[in-house]
């Protein structure tokens, strides 16, 4: 029961929402949609759900062509960021609402609303109304009445947005156990790539309308192809280094200078990828040292986020325990080569991290 | 700016409260020192919004009393307190120009044209939009306008304080960056008082320099991101505070040694507790898996992993038990023993946390 998108477009107005996509979402599967906002996550859950007609190319469900098929008469059901519930009916009633218009008996209705309350447990409050639920339990409601209705295809559009962040938490920890029981096709949009680690399955990362890659969530996390991938892929963002490499030794603007090492690569201009928390504040085996300014440092109490100026580029390091450099004073930050991602000027991958 | 002192200062929305459940906010008396970044953080309905709003002036305590330098301003109106704020959701002038609303609260004042045109140049330059004053506010994306309304907050050097109600809320995670850091920048140069609300905890470890955690209309501690980290006051700031949180196991305590589901584990120091809610904390980080038999036994039932490190979750009889991992390290699921670091291992009696006795 797989969906396929088949070199998907969306246009309007003369404005391109999303360039040619082709992605085949596997059954009882977790798909990520990570990206900025207007990247274009929730126009592709338009499009699979039937909510736009795709400018070109074809959508395939379990091997039937539904391109034209209105929403309605697919199977298909949505969560939003904003909770919606019928506020005039009970949680019970509200997680029936899509039985009752399938017209299911009573019997089988309260099966199934048992079912999915226990799920998302929301037992003790299925006879009260939506408004006397705490937000968690509100959203919690949404996807409860989102899961009963059977649907093949499930899309979250970053449904745990407007939650407290420790609810999130909880929620967020809950939700894979949830989408691998229901056995459907889960396709979440995030904003953020913790939320994508978290959930686990499959992740597309989105850039201005295109996928710039999807695969297993660990595999695009490690692998990135492309610099947009990585980049959409790090939280915090992903450091940055142009260097000029010859005969393997890298120079950068400022006139610093390091072995690159692995296998040779050819003389020529690359830009250096660098995780936060590979960017050190201490020397460590094969780390090579550079003068950057400290501009500012947020500390969490287990780990120090320190954001530097090298030359023109703007870093951040992240490290356990509390480490704070004097505001504007020089210190040495410690690269390990081994550790970067190495791209060309276009922003292809050339090498990844080794071992 | 202004040193904030709050004296037996407590809420309730209804009349004649008797307990603490009736009030919205209990009783607090705090000093917050001129100049320092303050955050609240809880989750909702915990008293945060209250207790701004009183801060304000929007809301008039029912108890108690709000000083601004010692001076008794509980009375006295929003804008006679001289506040700035800045709210979840852009609050700009869509038809005026950036130049002409950043401009704006201080030609209110009836500041001269040159003095507000050096201040707003100041203030656009020490967020980047220096190059961005002529453009409409209309055409501007929500962060852009975001910025803006903190521009607007920061533009009166004359306030006593700037409140901040959840401002990065609208912001995408990538810019959330960007903005916080040069917000704490922004508080290291200008040595302004700030009040930052929040129900996000990184938002509140990163821009504070002190945090105050509410649970319940209650303040249950007030710390430095590193003592709230390291010695949570309560129980409820360790689960709080933390991805995910510590983890809080049933106890029994007898001078050194603590009794946790069924393991022996040697404590730092002597404990006097009574009664029956004790607990034993200890965060995620300062657990270690083993398969010597070392400390508690747990069973793993799964191995979440974020990249740059592991979570594996276990269970103990009947209790949750998280363990940090580090990245690259082999963990799997079953069977296995965890291990507390000592001089990390806290004692609760009914949420609150224990001195131990030398």
């Amino acid at each position: 029961m797989a969906l396929e998108l088949r070199d998907i477009t969306l246009k309007d107005a003369g404005q391109t929402h999303l360039y040619p996509t082709d992605m085949v979402l596997e059954d009882a599967s977790i798909n990520v949609l990570l990206g900025q906002t207007l990247a274009g996550k929730t126009s592709l859950m338009r499009v699979m759900a039937g909510l736009d007609k795709p400018s070109s190319g074809r959508l395939i469900m379990a091997g039937e062509d539904i391109t034209g098929v209105a929403v309605q008469k697919r199977n298909v059901a949505m969560v939003y960021q904003q909770f919606i519930n019928y506020p005039g009916f009970s949680v019970y009633e509200n997680i029936a609402s899509p039985l009752r218009v399938a017209g299911v008996s009573n019997a089988e209705v309260d099966k199934k609303v048992q079912w999915a309350s226990d799920l998302m447990r929301l037992g003790p409050q299925l006879q009260r109304k939506p408004l006397a639920l705490s937000g968690g339990q509100q959203q919690r409601c949404a996807i409860a009445r989102a899961l009963v209705k059977g649907a093949g295809l499930v899309l979250m559009d970053e449904p745990l947005a407007n939650l407290d962040y420790k609810l999130r938490e909880e929620l967020r920890s809950e939700l894979p156990a949830i989408f691998k029981e229901s056995g459907a096709i889960f396709v979440y949009a995030t904003t953020e790539p913790s939320e994508a680690l978290l959930l686990g399955g499959n992740t597309a990362t989105l850039h201005q309308g295109r996928v710039t890659q999807f695969g297993p969530t660990l595999s695009v996390y490690r692998q990135p192809n492309h610099l947009l991938t990585a980049s959409t892929f790090s939280d915090p963002p992903l450091n940055q280094l142009a260097v000029e490499l010859r005969d393997g030794l890298a120079s950068t603007a400022q006139g610093d200078s390091f072995e690159l090492g692995g296998e040779a690569l050819p003389d020529g201009s690359y830009l250096l990828g660098i995780r936060p928390d590979h960017l050190r504040l201490h020397a460590e085996a094969d780390s090579v040292p550079l003068r950057a300014v400290v501009m500012v440092t947020e500390i969490t109490g287990s780990e120090s986020f320190v954001h530097v100026h090298y030359g023109d580029q703007r870093w951040v390091s992240l490290s356990h325990g509390v480490h704070e450099p004097a505001l504007d004073s020089e210190i040495d930050v410690y690269l390990q080569p081994a550790k970067m991602f190495v791209f060309d000027p276009s922003g292809e991958l050339v090498r990844g991290p080794r071992g | 700016m202004a040193q904030i002192s709050f004296s037996g200062l407590a809420h309730a929305y209804g009349a004649n409260p008797q307990v603490e459940d009736d009030y919205a906010l209990n009783r607090i008396d705090h000093q917050w020192d001129d100049g320092g970044a303050y955050a609240l953080l809880g989750p909702s309905g915990c008293g945060k919004s209250t207790l701004l709003n009183i801060i304000s002036g929007l809301l008039s305590p029912s108890e108690g009393k709000v000083l601004f330098d010692g001076e008794d301003v509980t009375s006295l109106s929003p804008e006679a307190r001289n506040i700035a704020q800045v709210f979840q959701f852009p609050v700009v002038y869509d038809t005026m120009s950036v130049y002409d609303n950043l401009a704006f609260p201080l030609r209110n004042r009836g500041w001269k044209d040159d003095r507000v045109k050096q201040r707003v140049l100041e203030v656009a330059d020490m967020l980047d939009m220096g190059d961005r004053l002529g453009q409409r506010a209309r055409g501007l994306t929500a962060d852009a306008k975001q910025i803006i309304s903190l521009g607007r907050g920061l533009v009166r050097p004359d306030v006593a304080a700037i409140l901040f109600d959840e401002p990065l809320t609208v912001i995408d995670p990538h810019l959330k960056w960007q903005l916080r850091s040069k917000l704490k920048h922004l508080h290291q140069q200008l040595a302004m008082t700030m009040i930052y609300v929040t129900h996000d905890q990184v938002e509140a470890l990163t821009f504070a320099d002190k945090v105050v955690v509410m649970t319940d209309g209650k303040v249950v501690q007030m710390g430095t991101p590193q003592e709230l980290f390291e010695k949570p006051g309560h129980t409820f700031v360790g689960y709080f505070i933390g991805s995910p949180g510590m983890n809080i196991l049933p106890a029994q305590v007898d001078g050194s040694q603590a009794t946790v589901c069924g393991a022996n584990i040697d404590l730092q120091g002597c404990y006097k507790t009574g009664g029956s809610n004790v607990e034993l904390g200890i965060r995620p980080e300062f657990c270690t898996l083993n398969n010597r038999g070392e400390g508690v036994a747990v069973e793993v039932q799964l191995v979440e992993d974020l990249g740059r490190y592991q979570i594996a979750r276990a269970t103990a009889a009947g209790s949750t038990v998280n363990v940090m991992v580090r990245e690259g390290e082999h963990c799997e699921t079953g069977p296995a023993h965890v291990s507390f670091d000592a001089q990390h291992v806290h004692i609760y009696q009914d949420g609150w946390r224990r001195e131990s006795e030398a």
